[in-house]
């Protein structure tokens, strides 16, 4: 089974983020990364020119790079760079906003991202016919069902992966919350969601930490860990694991999951050494295993 | 011409709302162009108890609504779930046996399916689609042929104006009630509260999940175990729909993502109109008939207006929105 490190999903400073890439194309042992900007287009201008230098740096370590889209595109510009992603000898592309499957498959190799719905076999295929080398699943998905596709994606040569670590996006919108909380409005944010490397945490009135904002973007407040479930992802079929980045030690988070997929580590003793390498966050597994998702 | 004299110009598709078939005749009575409804099955995303159409109930009421020169569109617009592909399947095949004018769809498996085995029927892209764009707007038509496209409701006026200019399909945008501030098809907020979300259960927030409590002075709203609406006694608590819940982030304490208000953009039909709008739609499969009737009713009355180039009458539905406060949504920028 293979481990990507999908795109970093929060605003961290741009000397950050070049060092936060160093490190996981020296260190992380890793298959794949996905970089790029997935959730607000205003924030790329922060860290554009510093994309080059991770991708040699990433390849010269012996990863696969990936490119990934913005999860919402409307403006004008987010489509002339959207289209722009699809150019001659830029890498493999992620599709997280089905407008760019106006241009996918002419040119260039793409693969699917978690936020696009692949519920079931038929859109599996469709997207497969139409070029995508592999899927990562909505992180919404319950076991049956990823049980399923994981099967068609074999049938069609496609890779499956699946949303093993990290907080999970729940929603996208066209009105920035992080604006919002601080007074402003999207046009004239003034960056405020650089404030919070992890999103901004969003408690019920009764104290209960319960989502996190992140810009346009909400994500959960628990952080899914499927570390301790490795052998039955692998058993149906699932053939790579999805890391999404946070801070603190997040190379070391790396490091556990390709030691329990070895099998040098027990996946279901690993809760607590990794809960010490990143922010406080409660580990889920509710939308594949439980009743609800934040279980 | 004189000057200042109205100009007559095509009447906007009024598309309604029903969830039982007493709605759907009332809702053609009442001067509905359209009628939208779904099957009383987790293919729809308004999979109510007590809500939607049997077969037999759906080919009568596209008979009705027929014979009153007025069109049905059935709504399939749930993500078909792994390995139970056919349920779907079969609701769009028995969608247009009953004679629907089109359906209305989400999924790409199941847009392949349906203009695989019905090239000449009409397909129509749903909100849930979130095609919020030209180029994913021409995707959708040039792969499946969708002859129709329903706007999410993150839109501006100017980018409805903009995106009309750059494709070749009809645009319908929602006018009128339940508001979603997320990109619809696109938020599993409910799922992770609750379990059931629109995509897979045709559900948001659903009833089953709610509880109503009295704590000291305050009544609680919860939903899946956590609490949405805190009021005093005294007050109305607001049904918790999450994205519409009071919560704390940081210093700020209140609607983090969006107010208890409802969509009311009556105000805005000239304008959209004018943007290359063909149709104007009212959410709420989930309200009473005499609700639908009274919208209908209203908006009719608007779009004649708007055909001859008259003033709207200003709205009179305040009084039939959530939590008695509207708003005209993404379609003004300052929005955002």
């Amino acid at each position: 089974m293979d481990l990507t490190i999908g795109p970093l999903q929060f605003n961290w400073p741009a000397q950050q983020w070049a060092d936060f890439y160093a490190r996981i194309a020296d260190e992380a042992p890793v298959d794949r990364v996905v970089l790029g900007e997935l959730v607000c287009s205003k924030r790329l201008p922060f860290y554009a020119d510093r994309i080059p230098d991770a991708i040699e740096r990433l390849e010269r370590g012996g990863k696969q790079v990936v490119l990934t889209s913005l999860a919402l595109v409307t403006l004008p510009r987010e489509r002339r760079a959207a289209a722009a992603l699809f150019e001659d000898d830029a890498p493999e592309v992620e599709i997280n906003d089905l407008t760019l499957m106006r241009w996918a498959g002419k040119t260039r190799p793409f693969s699917i991202g978690p936020l696009v719905n692949v519920y079931n076999e038929g859109t599996l295929r469709f997207l497969a016919n139409k070029g995508a080398r592999s899927i990562c699943l909505p992180p919404e998905l319950p076991f049956a069902s990823v049980a399923g596709l994981a099967e068609a994606a074999r049938a069609e040569n496609v890779g499956c992966e699946v949303w093993a670590f990290g907080r999970v996006p729940l929603a996208i919108s066209g009105r920035c919350y992080h604006a919002r909380v601080h007074g402003l409005a999207k046009d004239s944010c003034q960056f405020v969601c650089d404030r919070d490397p992890d999103g901004l945490t969003v408690d019920t009135l009764d104290r209960q930490a319960f989502l996190t904002v992140n810009g346009v973007q909400t994500l959960s407040f628990n952080c899914v860990n499927l570390a301790g479930d490795i052998a039955s992802l692998a058993g149906a079929g699932v053939s790579s694991l999805r890391l999404s980045p946070h801070s603190g030690d997040f190379v070391r988070v790396t490091k556990v999951f390709r030691s329990v997929l070895e099998g040098r580590t027990d996946g279901t003793g690993v809760d607590v050494e990794l809960a010490a390498l990143g922010p406080p966050m409660p580990f889920s597994r509710g939308f594949m295993f439980g009743a609800t998702g934040a279980e | 011409m004189m000057p200042g004299m109205p100009i007559r110009q095509e009447r906007l598709e009024l598309v309604c709302p029903a969830g039982t078939p007493a709605s759907l005749r009332g809702a053609v009575d009442a001067g509905a162009d359209t009628i939208y409804c779904g099957f009383n099955d987790e293919t729809n995303a308004r999979n109510f108890p007590g809500l939607n159409f049997s077969r037999a109930e759906m080919a009568e009421g596209i008979a009705y609504a027929k014979a009153r020169g007025a069109k049905v569109l059935v709504a399939i617009n749930t993500f078909p779930r792994a390995g139970s592909e056919a349920l779907w399947h079969r609701a769009v095949d028995d969608a247009f046996a009953a004679s629907a004018h089109a359906v209305i769809l989400a999924d790409l498996g199941l847009l392949a399916h349906a203009a695989e085995k019905h090239p000449d029927r009409r397909l129509h892209l749903s909100v849930q689609a979130a095609a919020a764009n030209a180029d994913a707007i021409n995707f959708y038509a040039e792969a499946f042929g969708v002859k129709r496209v329903v706007l999410p409701r993150i839109l501006t006026v100017q980018e409805i104006a903009a995106i009309n200019r750059d494709i070749d399909v009809e645009t319908e945008v929602f006018i009128f009630g339940g508001l979603c501030v997320m990109a619809e098809g696109r938020c599993s907020l409910s799922s992770y509260a609750t379990g059931k979300s629109p995509n897979m259960n045709g559900v948001c927030s659903p009833a089953s999940h709610v509880e109503y409590r009295e704590e000291g002075g305050d009544l609680v709203s919860r939903l899946g175990g956590f609490t949405i609406h805190r009021v005093e006694k005294a007050a109305a608590a607001p049904y918790p729909t999450l994205c519409k819940g009071c919560f704390a982030a940081g210093d700020y304490r209140g609607h983090v993502f969006e107010d208890p208000v409802s969509l009311d953009a009556v105000a805005l039909i000239p304008q959209l109109a004018k943007a290359g709008v063909r149709a104007l739609k009212i959410e709420g499969r989930q309200r009473s008939k005499a609700y639908v009737e009274a919208v209908v009713r209203a908006f009719r009355r608007a779009t004649e207006a708007q055909a001859a180039g008259l003033p709207i009458p200003a709205s009179e539905l305040s009084r039939l929105t959530e939590g008695q406060q509207s708003t005209a949504g993404a379609y003004r920028k300052t929005w955002r």
